[in-house]
């Protein structure tokens, strides 16, 4: 069983649902990172989504396109955000890691040498923002041979038709965008995240997990109430932005227990 | 023996590939949009009425069709090949741009969505757009790099005045390709009431077929007038290739025709062996950007790179997926032109035939020079000036030391 199909039944049997940070890989510098994520877990994180640092993050909004331009400013890498999560599995073999971003770099590197050194680095699972299931056969058989989940993206804009495609392809897990539009926007609707999860669920039985517009431990767990799992990125990205300057262990201190308050809120729920 | 012999009137095919290239590479939030956006343009693209209006609109509000020029004393001066110009710089708002966003407009108003949003580099497409959405009182958004509001001022203005809110983009290299950025995260953001008119024909299916079949009156213009004024087909074609809708409008028509040699002109900036250039196809590689998969230039890791043109309709790092493909297939030949050598060309095309081009269309007329010497004298060489140099006439006075 992978290390992420293993997470979502160890917490269904405990009765409680995934948090999910997000956190662009190198932001504000590369020697903040690994600190950040293991802090993360120590604050009640399950799973950790790791951004891939990328020029023209299209899909996302400003505060977490300027996390990546940080991150490229002072050096990051592809090949390097694989040494901080191989670096990551030296001490912590439990908690799934999963790389998201955009194919640019991926098609650099090439499918079959990016999907090898990720596997070997210890990551679990793949999101690529801009590649939905129509155009990833490059990489399916790949990720396949070497058991890395494949997540997709399933929106308000989704239809039946398509939905019923990306579940035949996702693996781990299926990330629903509670919002139309890019991260860091409005904050989310609640009822109609619900409403959409009852269908949803009817469909399907891989996990599903929420992510945009959580901003709270309070949200985080109204939402987590009819969900898998949520993600959390923009609160932790304005956070580091702010803190831009300090030193990595109060950078990983402080944006961990944003985490830490959103973990105690869910399992209070 | 059968000769098997490629069409190349047959891509892309159903999803939208040209070969390894172009495709659907779009967030998930934007694929419903473009699926709608597919089937709506498959069945309007040979409604009768559809076509009707469209060439109704391009006959009595855009001018065409633009003529097709011989310029006798540059041919003479050049002393090679007959030089014909293909006068997109004469249409209603002085660029090719508006064959395409006439198009695109129609498609807006079957959409029935009030607000189109559009990027822009050189701002002609923008000022095309806002022009279209003026005519047709539709709500308008511009994105341009900041670099660019800064060097297109003229242009800013224009759309202002026809009413287009004009949003300056600071993220990144502040020039097209940021402009591109945002205008997705617009997209992706308003999709449910807005119609994105893409410029050229990159981005995802169905993008660069829907903005190449409405450009590709160009070449189906010039296809027939050189063959009214000389009786036969051209031995070159010439257009310079930002993103390549010009250029894929002047080539399409004649990509069957064998005989006739093919050349896209990159911005060679200030040449090919340094980085300061905007010439995917010539010193790129295949990746994926905007939604598409094809050329383009980036660094050791796959970060897009920064692109360097005098002229910023060419300053671009990646290219419309056909050109990949026709770079790959050998029908066309894409060659790169420096900034000094479009300057030079500028001022001896207005010097010599009264013709101001566009920097754009000044790469085209350089290589032209040199490929008329190589063919020479008795063969024809047709020349897209696809936009017309007023845009540029403060830069090319800033070079020279005046401010105007």
């Amino acid at each position: 069983m992978s290390r992420i199909a293993a997470t979502f039944e160890r917490l269904k049997s405990e009765g409680r649902k995934a948090l999910i940070p997000f956190v662009t890989a190198g932001d504000p510098r590369p020697d903040v990172t690994l600190p950040l994520m293991h802090a993360l877990v120590e604050q009640g994180a399950n799973i950790i989504e790791l951004g891939m640092p990328f020029s023209d993050p299209m899909a996302d909004g400003p505060a977490i396109q300027r996390a990546n331009e940080r991150a490229l400013a002072n050096g990051m890498s592809l090949r390097k955000t694989l040494d901080i999560v191989a670096e990551f599995r030296k001490t912590n073999q439990d908690t799934p890691v999963v790389l998201m971003g955009y194919l640019n770099p991926v098609e650099w590197m090439g499918y079959e040498t990016f999907v090898k050194a990720a596997h070997e680095a210890g990551v679990d699972g793949l999101l690529m923002v801009d590649m939905p299931p129509e155009e990833g056969g490059g990489i399916v058989d790949y990720a396949k041979a070497v058991g890395l989940d494949l997540i997709y993206l399933v929106t308000p804009t989704t239809t039946n038709e398509r939905f019923e495609i990306i579940c035949k392809r996702s693996t781990g897990w299926i990330y629903y965008v509670s919002l139309k539009g890019i991260t860091g926007a409005n904050t989310l609707n609640v009822d109609e995240v619900a409403e959409r999860m009852r269908w949803i669920e009817q469909h399907t039985d891989i996990p599903v997990c929420v992510g945009f517009g959580i901003r709270d431990g309070e949200t985080a767990a109204r939402v987590a109430s009819v969900c898998s799992g949520v993600i959390v990125g923009s609160v932790l990205v304005n956070a580091i932005e702010k803190l831009e300057s300090e030193s990595a262990i109060e950078i990983s201190s402080q944006v961990s227990k944003l985490l830490g308050d959103m973990r105690t809120a869910m399992d209070r729920a | 023996m059968t000769t098997i012999t490629e069409d190349y009137h047959a891509h892309p095919d159903a999803t939208g590939h040209f070969g390894p290239y172009g495709g659907r590479f779009a967030s998930e939030t934007l694929m419903d949009a473009l699926d709608e956006l597919s089937a709506m343009y498959t069945k309007l693209k040979d409604d009768p009425d559809f076509r009707q209006q469209f060439d109704k609109d391009l006959a009595h509000y855009v001018g065409r069709p633009s003529p097709l020029y011989l310029a006798e004393r540059l041919t003479k001066n050049w002393g090679g090949a007959d030089i014909y110009l293909k006068r997109e710089d004469l249409n209603h708002t002085g660029a090719h741009k508006i064959n395409n966003t006439i198009g695109q407009a129609l498609l807006a108003k079957y959409s029935g969505k009030p607000r189109v949003i559009a990027e822009t580099g050189a701002g002609q497409h923008g000022v095309a757009t806002a022009t279209v959405a003026a005519r047709l009182g539709l709500k308008c958004v511009v994105y341009m790099g900041a670099e660019d509001v800064e060097r297109q001022k003229l242009n800013v203005y224009r759309m202002r005045l026809l009413g287009a809110e004009v949003v300056s983009v600071t993220s990144g290299s502040r020039t097209l390709k940021d402009a591109m950025n945002e205008a997705m995260r617009d997209w992706v953001t308003n999709v449910d009431d807005t119609y994105y008119i893409i410029g050229t024909v990159a981005g995802p299916h169905p993008y660069p077929t829907l903005v190449r079949d409405f450009n590709s009156i160009i070449g189906r213009e010039a296809r027939r007038q050189i063959l009214e004024q000389t009786g036969e087909l051209p031995d070159a074609l010439v257009a310079c290739v930002g993103g390549g809708s010009n250029a894929i409008g002047l080539f399409w028509e004649f990509l069957n025709d064998k005989g006739v040699e093919i050349y896209g002109v990159e911005a060679g900036g200030h040449g090919l062996d340094g980085d300061d250039h905007a010439a995917p196809l010539s010193k790129g590689r295949p990746g994926v950007l905007h939604g598409n998969r094809t050329y383009i230039m980036a660094n050791d890791d796959g970060q897009i790179s920064a692109t360097h043109s005098v002229s910023a309709g060419l300053d671009y790092p990646g290219v419309g997926p056909e050109h990949a493909w026709l770079k790959d297939s050998n029908r066309a030949k894409y060659v790169a032109i420096t900034d000094d050598e479009a300057l030079d060309a500028f001022r001896e095309l207005t010097r010599t035939e009264g013709i101001m081009p566009a920097l754009e269309s000044a790469h085209a007329v350089a290589y032209a020079k040199k490929l008329a010497k190589q063919l020479g004298k008795g063969k024809r060489i047709i020349v897209n000036l696809s936009g017309r140099g007023d845009k540029d006439v403060h830069t090319v006075a800033a070079l020279d030391g005046l401010s105007i």
